[in-house]
């Protein structure tokens, strides 16, 4: 698993925390990503993701007050990638099972120290054949969910063949789930332009 | 198909058919309705609104059986008020295209009339009238050309192809024995295409019905050469197409000689002819006071059969004061009376003595089999056309009567049914004169003497309500009165729904026709008649040339 980019560090039923293998190197607000639980695959978009001390009790302090820039920062204090770390939590959105792909929650959650791999693009364009998966997102409770569903939609509109039609379709799908709530529907589909 | 396009059709993008809408087309889902007042139907997002007519047929596969119906409302819809408070931008096309055919749709009213298939009776006897409704979700599509041919008909020995329906290709057939079996009426305003509707069903009938035509022709219109609307070319009629079984009589031989018309029989009309009901009925037109239709009956009584003539003869003189005192008959009356009878005797084909009985020839013809149209040639006032058309048809019927009574004994076979044509039928049948009028009579009785009426009127709300609810079939060009409208729809179901459909009607060239002859209400548009074409199309099944050519072979073989 060479694309490996974290590990999971807490693992629930609808969500699950990894830690990145580097410093800042977060996958984007949006993006699809999956963690192996054999035989299942689990699937989920990044939500929230901060960046923190390893020692809940040390919080860091400013240092760049002589330096030049922010990499300058870093280059005087090479501890400093040692001493912070990245992390970011996943909505899961369903799971693969052999070929089947189902757009709900998975019978077990991620396992810990599971690897957390970005999804291919044939993987998105295989996943977002159907928007079932909208539902999850609009339960989360982590972040304001038009902001996650608009990122991301817009997050896989990037690998679909026309991305403005799936924008549509997927806008129809929201539709139906936000009837009701016209102007949160206006929100969402307000982020969605490209 | 390319990968995304597929993808596409999977999740419903694909875009509006720019073609317009196709035969077969899936348009959407019921999702209610009643028997009564139809179904809603929530169309599709990939079916434009813009795409649907008013008058459409459609079917609907139900769960145990598919219903036929017809579009008779189109609307616009959204499922959240505020979407029609605060629209989106008209710049921002992306959330429109998103909103269209979800939270903001098209839907269709649509009045399911009869039932395709399902019940035993339906498979032997065609489609049936509707008594439920399909259930919710079943599928709405346009309606094939097969399920129009399944209840339109195909043209055959009894069916008659008489138009187009709307926007369709089908062939609307009638069953013109079962047409005729009733009186039938042809409406709409002046100029909408009555005439030519009329003459392109007297042709099926004499075609297709074992019904005789006779016609009241006011305005030289269907025996020879008529004119098309805006006069501007001439149009062929029924002599001219169909010689063998058309024959043309004339009230006014001069006219239909100018006219190079090649008459068959010139009609005279003798005083003693002349009944007092024909002139009761002439009361209004003649300007007649009630006295004066009194002593009309008065004079017949005491002066016979010659009453009309021996009447204009009185002159001023003692005698005939004492003889009118013995009636007690008003002399102002009898002078309105004789004003009356002056304007009837001026009448060029009223003789005193007629040398050939009219109507026995008309009956001669007619039992040959022949169509008979009668020319009225100048004579197109109101009086004239009332006074003739009311005293042959009554003698005719009254042969008919005769006749008809005699089968019954079994002794004969009965008389071939004879359809009467007349126009401005409101004059005749009005409330006022209907009970007095033979047309009246042979509208409510009907078919008991193989009597039958077409009527053709651009005012049907002046006839008489009776009347009117006795038509088997009515056929109406566009309406715009609504007292008119009102009248030729009485009675029939989702009424105000046939409303909406005979309002848009466009003005010439189309016409809705519901009844006795076909399943359903039918908006349509009528054969072509007026080229080379056209009238070779309704010849086709004539087989005068075949008769011709073969006895031509018969003498020289």
């Amino acid at each position: 698993m060479e694309n490996k980019i974290a590990e999971v560090i807490a693992a629930g039923s609808a969500e699950f925390t990894a830690e990145c293998y580097e410093l800042y190197n977060i996958p984007p607000l949006g993006s699809l990503v999956k963690t192996i639980n054999e035989p299942v695959e689990i699937i989920g978009v990044v939500g929230q993701s901060m960046t923190s001390g390893f020692e809940p009790g040390r919080r860091p302090i400013a240092r760049g007050k002589d330096e030049a820039s922010e990499a300058a920062v870093y280059q005087t204090n090479p501890q400093l990638t040692k001493l912070l770390r990245s992390e970011f939590q996943v909505v899961v959105i369903g799971h693969k099972n052999g070929a089947n792909l189902f757009q709900y929650l998975p019978p077990k959650p991620a396992h810990i120290h599971g690897f957390v791999l970005p999804c291919s693009s044939d993987e998105i364009q295989t996943f977002s054949r159907s928007f079932d998966f909208l539902n999850l997102l609009m339960h989360n409770e982590q972040i304001p969910p038009e902001e996650l569903i608009a990122a991301a939609l817009r997050e896989m509109s990037r690998v679909q063949p026309d991305p403005s039609a799936f924008l549509i379709a997927a806008g129809k799908k929201l539709t139906g789930l936000m009837s009701g709530d016209y102007q949160k529907l206006k929100a969402v589909l307000g982020r969605l332009t490209l | 198909m390319t990968e995304g396009k597929k993808r596409d059709q999977t999740l419903g993008l694909v875009a509006n058919n720019e073609k317009g809408l196709q035969v077969d087309q899936a348009l959407g889902l019921v999702v209610s309705g009643s028997v009564e007042k139809g179904t809603e139907v929530r169309l599709d997002s990939q079916a434009s609104v813009e795409d649907m007519v008013v008058g459409r047929y459609v079917t609907i596969a139900g769960k145990k059986r598919r219903f036929f119906g017809m579009i008779t409302d189109i609307s616009l819809g959204v499922t959240d008020p505020e979407i029609a408070v605060s629209p989106p931008d008209t710049a921002d096309t992306f959330t429109a295209a998103v909103l269209e055919g979800t939270a903001t749709y098209g839907a269709l009213h649509v009045l399911p009339m009869l039932t395709l298939g399902g019940e035993a009776t339906a498979i032997t006897e065609g489609p049936q009238p509707v008594k439920t409704v399909p259930s919710h979700f079943s599928r709405v599509n346009l309606a094939s050309e097969s399920d129009m041919e399944l209840v339109f008909g195909k043209e055959d020995e009894s069916r008659f192809y008489i138009g187009n329906p709307l926007d369709m290709e089908t062939h609307l057939c009638l069953d013109l024995e079962t047409l005729v079996k009733r009186s039938n009426g042809i409406f709409g305003k002046s100029g909408t295409g009555k005439t030519f509707l009329t003459r392109i069903l007297l042709i099926g009938m004499l075609q297709k019905s074992r019904a005789v035509n006779l016609i009241f022709d006011m305005h030289n219109e269907y025996g020879w050469m008529g004119t098309s609307e805006g006069g501007q070319r001439q149009v062929k009629a029924l002599k001219q197409l169909f010689p063998e079984s058309v024959a043309v009589f004339t009230l006014d031989e001069e006219n239909s000689r100018r006219r190079g018309v090649s008459t068959d029989f010139v009609v005279k009309i003798g005083f003693e002819e002349i009944d007092p009901e024909d002139i009761s009925l002439l009361r209004q037109t003649l300007n007649l006071t009630e006295a004066a239709v009194e002593a009309v009956y008065q004079l017949r009584r005491k002066l016979g059969r010659d009453w009309m003539q021996k009447a204009i003869d009185l002159n001023d003189s003692d005698e005939t004061r004492a003889l009118l005192a013995e009636m007690s008959i008003h002399e102002s009356t009898f002078q309105n009376l004789k004003r009356g009878l002056a304007t009837i005797r001026r009448l060029p084909f009223i003789v005193s003595r007629s040398p050939v009985d009219a109507v026995k020839q008309i009956m001669e013809y007619l039992d040959r089999g022949m169509n008979v149209v009668l020319e009225f040639g100048r004579f197109r006032d109101i009086a004239a056309y009332m006074l003739v058309a009311n005293m042959l048809a009554r003698r005719i019927y009254n042969r008919y009567q005769e006749k008809m009574e005699a089968s019954m004994g079994g002794t004969v076979a009965p008389p071939t049914p004879l359809v009467i044509t007349i126009e401005e039928a409101h004059k005749f049948l009005n409330t006022e004169i209907a009970s007095q009028t033979i047309f009246g009579t042979i509208a409510r009785e009907m078919r008991k003497y193989n009597v039958t009426l077409l009527v053709i009127d651009q005012r049907p709300s002046a006839i008489d309500e009776e009347i009117m609810s006795q038509m088997g079939t009515k056929i109406t060009c566009l309406l715009d009165n609504e007292r008119d409208i009102d009248a030729v729809l009485a009675g029939v179901s989702g009424k105000n729904e046939l409303k909406t459909v005979l309002a848009r009607l466009a003005p010439k060239q189309q016409a809705l026709i519901f009844g006795h002859a076909v399943p359903m209400p039918v908006p349509f548009r009528p054969r072509d008649w007026g080229t080379a074409e056209s009238y070779k199309e309704f010849t086709r099944g004539n087989n005068y040339a075949q008769k011709a050519e073969k006895d031509i072979k018969d003498l020289f073989d």
